[in-house]
This record gives structure tokens, C-alpha cells and sequence, in this order.
């Protein structure tokens, strides 16, 4: 039987500092039973975040936690997975900090394949921030730097970083929260680079300012706006429209960065010895 | 290579010899980006690092590359980085990180003129205050200056002593001049040198307080994935390492910071001389400057001036005590740099009206010739 | 800090954690949640819970425990996904 996720908490720091009915507690519960159902022992996993509302989460992780500056976290843990291979590195990063500052590192990671698994908390605002745009934030919707509403076109993550060359790309949101975990689960036996966005809801800012409703009614209608990747092949683009993908989109197995660069150091190795 | 090493001269390039004693020294991670005059360094590691099981990364920008090398420091490996102004700017943010949060590593800046894009790449010294004033906050932070290709050797390996055992950043402020020009080095062995590691932790896992320091500032540090399951962040953070906002426990941090460095400035500091003991006039000069300022001094000599030379080698935390001793028994001191004045600050603030200051600034992006300050020395 | 409807109660909720949100309330097909005058969760009808530990699964606040799990999954097996493919 799957431990219990209370043994990840570092509970004397509970309850968090997230919103009532904020989406970001789904997506970790939804990660901490992924790495419960792998039995990671909890010395083995690094969580790495940026800053941000899904930033703030490795201070409530007992495991090796690292909570770094504004985008950067990808090339944090670049560098601890580099430097102890063995460790299972786990990016948590939101929709400003790893699509908009962070967004070079992230498809950098993905081209390298780096061993590394990227949860992207994607609540479509600035939470942080009390609820700027972000490229994540759907055209049309209002947000604080957006008073006449968004003229920008968002991203679709999951075809940036599949493009990009990642081994494992997914998405859900947390009115899926099975589906999510399991992804999770999958992005950290996946590896190489492995992305999983959770959609989830910003009631306080992105909900009030875009007149959402309550917590439970934007769970309600990311649950009505969900569409399987099968069933989305079937729609037209007009059809799509405010919709959001949910699915595995890829899962590959191309060699990593980290075993080509073992490749390295034994041609190295060799060069020296000759 | 295996067995007996032998001591021997060779005849190395300035980045060539930072490259090589950084291995001696025991790194054994390298995340850079290319940028000249400081490119040699990466590429030699890139070739060097795996050899020894190191790891090498050309990362996607500047700001990438110095979170590696944190990253790695964290998972328990010696690591540096290498970079010009331009790259140095970009970096600042995450220097100010590694500073705040302990993580030891080495930023090698190849200073060239600035400002911006600049001149690439000609000789400049405009990083002397970026380089302790460039992120935000007050921060600790040390740097070393080379004037020779060897003493590149030398301070490469003390910036990774210092780095690994007072948990800081250190910054090897080098000037295009030395990192181009090749100079005889005598690379010691292995075990000739002092090889030092960051403070490990005594206790077991569950008594670990990542930021109780000592009475000597530093705390100790375990590496990632070895068992102590701490946390580090960027917020101010009490000894458990987790953020707090008390006004006591912030106030104690920022003054631990500064304390730390502050009780080993001795252990430190790196600077020569020649000439000083009867001099009238001194010479204090950094990087390429101070070999202008030597051989200046030497000819001033020839000519019946009571010049001496003085090299600050650590530029911070600066050399106060040696500066206002010299300025208490000299008339006059002469700093020349390749800046519109950095380095004379400094010398101002600790000859404190004790005697003449006079700055002696090119700007031009060619090196000041010992002709030029013969002059100076030469003017009464 | 747990309270609980009865000893027995087969769901816990930490009044400290949970913020009052509502989702376990409405997400409980059997509606065994209450909201108190406060509005955090109470366990008003625990003989009709079946663990299928959605609550918990939805809780943003980590507030809620199904504490008498159903039978151990055999090893290997996932969390239900209907992923589409």
C-alpha cells in the first residue's frame, strides 16, 4: 500500500500560504502521491521551484528543497542533476515563472533532454504578484496589467516543449486530479526531460477579475472545458475554442543528457589515457 | 599521468593557467556561456572536465549558468563559472543568491572596457564595484585580482579555498591583458597545495540546522542527497533555513553575513610590495596596472624617487588596515586604473585625509604604460 | 488537531489546515461533508462513506484524510485515468 502523503509534509509549516480553493493544492497533493506510489526515498528527491504562488511549495516538502529565483529553476536543476545523477529532480513552477522569465531555460532543458521533471502549475495569472497577465493567460481574459483585456496570445505548452525535444509531455487539470497524479508518476519514471502542466484556477485574482465564481465553480468549468487529446482530433478549430487539451501527448525514449555526457567523459577518459 | 607528479614550469596562457589550477583545486563542475576574453576557460574545461569525471555545460545565457553552479555546489561539487562585463551583469542576481544562501563557487570575470557591449575586447578595470556592489542588498562577497599569469594560478586555487570554506561566492577579477598573455608558471602538485572543503555537518540529520553557524560565521553545509533533507531559499531564513520575517532573526542574518568575512579578513587578504619601507611616494595599483606600477617605480627609483608599489591581490573585502597604515607615513599616493576611478575610492576612504590622493585614469581601452605613471611619480 | 465526526470515523479533517473552500463538501458523491458555521468541512455522515478519498484527493489544503483506506491496490497499479489515448 502507497505511503501516506503526510510522511512528505513538513506539516509544523502547514496551513500554506495558498488561497482558499487555490488549485496549486491539488496539483501537489496530486505530485505527492505520484512520488508515494513510486516509494521515493525522500533523501533521493530534490524539488527545485522559481518564485511564485507554485514557488512557495518545496518549503512544505520534506525532501532536498531549493527554492531559487524568479524563472530559473530549470537551470538550478540542471546543474544538481549533473552534479548527483542519482537524484530524482523535481521542477515546481508556475505559468510566469517558467513560461514567460523561465521559458528559455525551460525549452533548453527539453532540447537537452535533461533529466529533469517539470511540473508547470498554470493558474493563467500573476498570483504572486495580485494578478498581472501572464503568456499563459487565454486571450480576451482580464487580469491586472490587462484592465481592457488580453490582446496577447497564450501559449500551448505542451506543443512548446514537445517541439523542444522533451521525452514526456502531458497535460490535466486538477478537476482530473487521478489522471494528473498518474502523470506526474509518469513524468518521474519517464527519462530525460518530462513536462506535465496542471491547469488549475487562481480563484482570487484570475477568478473575481473574470467573474468566475467561486473556487468550486472554476473547478466546475475546467472540468466542462476539458476535451481528451482523441476527442479534440475530432473537433474544428472554432470548436476548440476556450477548451483545454488534456492528455498524454508524448512519451518518448531518446537518450538523456546525462548518459550521452557519461558517453563524454569515457571518450574524455580515453583521449587523456592515450 | 598516474604516479609521482613532478613540479614543473610551463608556459601557460593567463586563462589557460585559471583553467588548470581550478582542476588542481578540485573543481570539478563548469557552466559557462561564450563570451570573450574569457571563452579559453570554457573551452579548456570542456575538453579537461570529463577526463577527470568532472562535468562541463554550455548553458543557454549567462544567468543560466551561474544557477548551475549553484545547483551543483548544492549536489556537492567544487563549481565556477566564467564570464565578461556584459555576461557579469547578467549574473548578478544569482551571485546575490549563492551570497544569501551560502552556496560556495567561483565567477571568474575577464574584465573588458565597458560600458554595454563596450569595447570587445580590449583591456578595462570597470568592474571593481559591480563586482562587490553588483546585486542587490547587502551581500558578502570576495574578490581576488591577478597581475600575472601566475598569480592567476596562485588565486584561482585560493578563490576556491575561500569560496568552499567561508560559503561564498568568490569573484577572480582578471584583466583581458593577463588572460591573453602567456607567462611562465610553476604548476605545483597535488598535494603541494592546501586543498580545502565547505564545513561538513557533525551531527546527525535530524539535529542539522543548516544556518547555525559557529562562532566564526559558517555554518556547516551537506550536500544534497546525502541524507540531511534541508531547505534553501532566497528569503531571509532563520538557522532552520526556512523563511522568516522576524526583524531579530533578519537583523542576525545580514550581520552573520557580513561578520563572516569580516572574521577572516586576515586568512584573506593577499597583497605585495616593493619598495614600501622608505617610501615617499606609493604606487597602489591592481591587475595589469601594478606590473606597470612595478617596473614605474623601479625606474622612478633609478631616477633618486622614494617611490614604492603597493598590489592589493584581495580587492574585497578591501585592504583598509594596509592602505591607511601606508597613507599615515607617505606623502602622497598615486592610483592608477583603467577606470574613471573605482579603485581611488577606496584608497580615499582609508587614507582618510592622512595624505595626497591622486587618481590617474585611462580610459581608452589600451593598458597604462609604466612611462605614463613614471610621470606622475615624476611630478612633485 | 484532528476532529472527526466519531472515533470511527473512516474521513478526518484538520480544522487548522482546511480553509473552508467547499470543495470536499460538494465533490462527496455521498455527501458525508458538512460545512460547519465556519465554513471548514465537518464529517456530518460517515456511515455512507464508501473511501473513494475523492475529498481528500481535492482538498487544496491537504485538510482532509480518509484514514481507513479500501483494500491495497495490488502493486503496479495506477490511479484510474481515462487519459484519452
Amino acid at each position: 500500500m502507497a505511503k501516506s502523503i503526510d510522511e512528505y509534509l513538513r506539516t509544523q509549516f502547514m496551513p500554506h500560504i495558498w488561497c482558499p480553493g487555490c488549485g496549486h493544492g491539488i496539483v501537489l497533493n496530486a505530485l505527492l502521491r505520484a512520488v508515494a506510489r513510486l516509494d521515493l526515498p525522500k533523501d533521493q528527491v530534490c524539488v527545485v521551484s522559481g518564485i511564485g504562488c507554485a514557488s512557495r511549495a518545496p518549503g512544505y516538502l520534506d525532501f532536498n528543497t531549493l527554492h531559487t529565483t524568479h524563472g530559473r529553476a530549470i537551470a538550478f536543476a540542471t546543474g544538481i542533476k549533473l552534479a548527483n545523477p542519482d537524484l530524482h529532480v523535481i521542477v515546481v513552477t508556475g505559468d510566469g515563472d517558467g513560461a514567460a522569465i523561465g521559458g528559455n531555460h525551460l525549452i533548453h532543458a527539453a532540447r537537452r533532454n535533461m533529466g529533469v521533471t517539470t511540473v508547470m502549475f498554470n493558474n493563467s495569472i500573476y498570483g504572486m504578484t495580485n494578478g498581472q497577465y501572464s503568456p499563459l493567460t487565454p486571450s480576451g481574459m482580464f487580469a491586472a496589467t490587462a484592465p481592457y483585456g488580453n490582446v496577447e496570445r497564450n501559449f500551448d505548452m505542451c506543443e512548446l516543449v514537445r517541439a523542444s525535444g522533451a521525452n514526456y509531455v502531458a497535460r490535466a487539470t486538477v478537476a482530473q486530479a487521478r489522471q494528473l497524479s498518474t502523470y506526474i508518476e509518469r513524468a518521474i519514471e519517464n527519462p530525460g526531460f518530462a513536462f506535465v502542466e496542471a491547469v488549475g484556477s487562481c480563484p482570487t485574482y484570475f477568478g473575481r477579475r473574470n467573474k468566475l465564481g467561486s473556487s468550486l465553480q472554476m473547478l466546475e468549468t475546467l472540468k466542462k472545458n476539458s476535451v481528451t487529446a482523441a476527442a479534440a482530433a475530432k473537433l474544428d478549430p472554432a470548436e476548440l475554442r476556450g477548451k483545454i487539451i488534456i492528455g498524454e501527448f508524448y512519451r518518448g525514449d531518446a537518450p538523456g543528457y546525462i548518459e550521452l555526457y557519461d558517453g563524454v567523459i569515457e571518450r574524455a577518459k580515453e583521449a587523456a589515457g592515450k | 599521468m598516474a604516479g609521482k607528479c613532478d613540479v614543473r614550469a610551463r608556459l601557460l596562457q593567463g586563462n589557460e593557467s585559471c583553467a588548470e589550477a581550478a582542476l588542481l583545486a578540485g573543481v570539478r563542475f563548469f557552466a559557462g556561456y561564450p563570451i570573450t576574453p574569457s571563452s579559453e576557460i570554457a573551452e579548456i574545461l570542456s575538453a579537461r572536465l570529463p577526463q577527470l569525471g568532472g562535468k562541463f555545460i554550455q548553458m543557454e545565457d549567462e544567468i543560466a549558468s551561474m544557477a548551475a553552479v549553484i545547483g551543483a555546489s548544492l549536489a556537492g561539487m567544487k563549481a565556477m563559472t566564467a564570464t565578461s562585463g556584459p555576461g557579469f551583469s547578467l549574473k548578478q542576481e544569482n551571485l546575490g543568491f549563492a551570497s544569501f544562501t551560502e552556496v560556495p563557487c567561483v565567477i571568474v570575470n575577464v574584465q573588458r572596457t565597458g560600458p554595454s557591449t563596450g569595447l570587445p575586447t580590449s583591456p578595462g578595470q570597470g568592474d571593481l564595484m559591480q563586482a562587490r556592489w553588483g546585486t542587490h542588498g547587502d551581500h558578502p562577497v570576495v574578490a581576488l585580482y591577478p597581475s600575472s599569469v601566475a598569480e592567476t594560478f596562485d588565486l584561482t586555487v585560493k578563490a576556491v579555498n575561500i569560496a568552499e570554506t567561508l560559503r561564498v561566492p568568490v569573484i577572480l577579477l582578471m584583466d583581458e591583458v593577463v588572460a591573453h598573455m602567456r607567462e611562465r608558471v610553476i604548476v605545483p602538485c597535488a598535494d603541494e597545495i592546501e586543498i580545502a572543503w565547505r564545513p561538513r555537518p557533525t551531527v546527525a540529520p535530524s539535529d542539522y540546522l543548516p544556518y547555525d553557524a559557529g562562532p566564526d560565521g559558517v555554518p556547516a553545509m551537506a550536500d544534497f542527497g546525502t541524507g540531511y533533507r534541508w531547505h534553501v531559499t532566497g528569503l531571509y531564513h532563520d538557522i532552520t533555513g526556512f523563511p522568516t520575517s522576524a526583524p531579530a532573526k533578519v537583523d542576525h542574518l545580514v550581520r552573520r553575513l557580513e561578520g563572516k568575512i569580516a572574521n577572516h579578513r586576515r586568512d584573506i587578504t593577499f597583497t605585495w610590495d616593493e619598495h614600501m619601507d622608505d617610501a615617499k611616494v606609493a604606487v597602489v595599483a591592481c591587475g595589469i596596472v601594478a606590473r606597470s606600477a612595478r617596473r614605474a617605480v623601479r625606474l622612478a627609483r633609478g631616477k633618486g624617487i622614494a617611490a614604492g608599489v603597493f598590489q592589493p591581490k584581495t580587492i574585497w573585502p578591501f585592504p583598509y588596515e594596509q592602505i591607511a597604515e601606508i597613507a599615515a607615513r607617505v606623502d602622497r599616493i598615486i592610483v592608477p586604473e583603467m577606470n574613471m576611478g573605482q579603485l581611488i575610492g577606496e584608497v580615499q576612504r582609508a587614507a582618510c585625509g592622512k595624505c595626497e590622493v591622486i587618481g590617474h585614469f585611462r580610459v581608452d581601452g589600451e593598458p597604462i604604460t609604466p612611462e605614463e605613471i613614471l610621470a606622475r611619480l615624476e611630478e612633485v | 488537531m484532528i476532529s472527526a465526526g466519531s472515533p470511527e470515523a473512516p474521513v478526518l479533517v484538520r480544522r487548522e489546515w482546511c480553509k473552508g473552500c467547499g470543495i470536499c463538501i460538494a465533490m462527496c458523491p455521498k455527501k458525508v461533508l458538512e460545512a460547519a458555521p465556519d465554513g471548514k468541512a465537518v464529517v456530518a455522515r460517515p456511515d455512507d462513506c464508501t473511501r473513494c478519498e475523492t475529498c481528500e484527493i481535492m482538498c487544496p489544503d491537504f485538510a482532509v484524510r480518509v484514514v481507513a483506506k479500501r483494500a491495497a491496490a495490488p502493486a503496479g497499479r495506477r490511479e484510474a485515468v481515462a487519459d484519452g489515448r
